[in-house]
């Protein structure tokens, strides 16, 4: 099933980042968000994944679908690696863990502390989460960073089998990961100014 | 929703999880009593209940800060509002798991406490089910209070202003259950008051908890 997307207007902390925003994401296909800082790239996926309200617009086909991975992993330092990624598979249906131990090569830190991990290490537990959600739409923001080279091949990788298998990505990240995907600049989809009428809007 | 549960017990019963940090304050409480009222074995007996049940209430107070606080700051909470599970179990388990790691032990050590501040025999029985049938209403309040102040910094002072108010019928039920109680006087009216408070804080809060929880994460 295609995510569509129509029309969107989106706003942070009240104020409008982005508007007349529509594209769709079809099934094995990656796009790649690019934009300044500030642009409201956060923001999109943070929308897209329903923790907040669109100002305007649709979104078709996200409902429970969506594998939303923030800037911040979600992980606890006092959980080993195993326990970690044992609680999100079963908060997500009670996948097997082998294969995202494998993909991320997590195998040698099963046994570790989350909070014992090196950042790069909790990032590729951070994303080795994806795997266990066993959700078709990946909402990725800045998923490479403290990555090294050989961890952002790992990604890649990942990214293409999930590819592979008629998922979908939608990536905001500064870096070329060499996936063939199509390229979203948010830029042009700046929301012009206004002049803010409704006070109360922004404490609700 | 268990995994949530098992996990939210794993992490109180881990390193730095606060797992008996409201018992010790509990009984630090209960022991400084005594030697500020000075040995008047009989005054102390009169006023147990009441000190039990506040030193019970400060106690839940005091790991209120960090039932929600922890999840929003590593991510976990918004990776959990993305996940299946409803939020509004999501802060029935927190509250749960809030209650079987901080609640349960104060009922349990409420006797063994009874006994340092000369409690009257008939008191014990009535002290226990009160504060059984109370702190999972503490619980409860102090996750919506947690969800509320979600997101701010330091907010746990500002958690006590908001939760400490809305503990008022609890406390005021609680503690005439448990000295009624130890008086021999009947308890019929107080209990179900407390119990009905318990009852209805349970079926409706977790929804405005939730509620605040969605417009915080925004």
């Amino acid at each position: 099933m295609t995510l569509t997307v129509t029309d969107l207007a989106i706003a942070r902390g009240g104020i409008p980042v982005l508007e007349g925003l529509t594209f769709t994401l079809e099934p094995g296909q990656a796009l790649i968000l690019r934009g300044p800082n500030g642009a409201g790239k956060t923001t999109l996926l943070r929308t897209l994944a329903g923790l907040q309200q669109p100002l305007a617009g649709r979104i078709d086909g996200a409902e429970d679908r969506i594998a939303y991975a923030g800037h911040s992993d979600g992980l606890k330092p006092t959980l080993s690696v195993t326990e970690n990624l044992t609680f999100w598979a079963s908060v997500f249906g009670g996948r097997d863990i082998g294969p995202a131990l494998e993909a991320f090569r997590l195998g040698d830190l099963a046994d570790r502390h989350a909070g014992n991990l090196s950042a790069g290490q909790k990032r590729r537990l951070g994303l080795s989460r994806l795997l266990v959600t066993g959700r078709p739409i990946w909402m990725l923001d800045e998923p490479t960073v403290s990555l090294d080279r050989e961890a952002v091949a790992m990604f890649a990788g990942a990214v293409r089998t999930h590819l592979a298998q008629g998922g979908s990505a939608l990536i905001a990240t500064h870096i070329d990961l060499g996936l063939d995907g199509t390229i979203l600049d948010v830029g042009p989809y700046k929301a012009k100014p206004v002049l803010d009428s409704d006070f109360d809007g922004g404490f609700l | 929703m268990i995994a949530l549960l098992k996990r939210d017990l794993v992490l109180a019963l881990r390193a730095g999880g606060g797992f008996g940090l409201g018992l010790a304050f509990f009984l630090i409480v209960t022991v400084l009593v005594p030697f500020s009222v000075g040995p008047q074995s009989a005054l102390l007996g009169t006023i147990a209940p009441g000190v039990l049940w506040l030193g019970a209430l400060l106690a839940c107070l005091l790991s209120l800060d960090r039932l929600l606080a922890l999840d929003w700051e590593d991510g976990t909470l918004d990776l959990l509002a993305t996940a299946p599970l409803p939020l509004e179990s999501v802060v029935t388990i927190k509250a749960l798991a809030h209650w079987l790691a901080t609640g349960l032990p104060l009922v349990l050590a409420a006797p063994v406490l009874g006994v340092l501040l000369n409690l009257p025999g008939p008191g014990f029985l009535w002290m226990v089910i009160s504060l059984a049938l109370g702190t999972p209403a503490l619980s409860v309040i102090g996750t919506f209070g947690a969800a509320l102040t979600v997101g701010l910094k330091r907010g746990g002072l500002l958690l006590s202003l908001l939760v400490l108010p809305l503990y008022v019928p609890t406390l005021i039920y609680g503690a005439e259950v448990a000295r009624r109680g130890a008086e021999g006087m009947t308890v019929a009216t107080p209990l179900m008051m407390l119990a009905g408070i318990s009852a209805a804080v349970i079926a409706l809060l977790p929804f405005a908890s939730a509620a605040v929880l969605r417009v915080n994460l925004r």
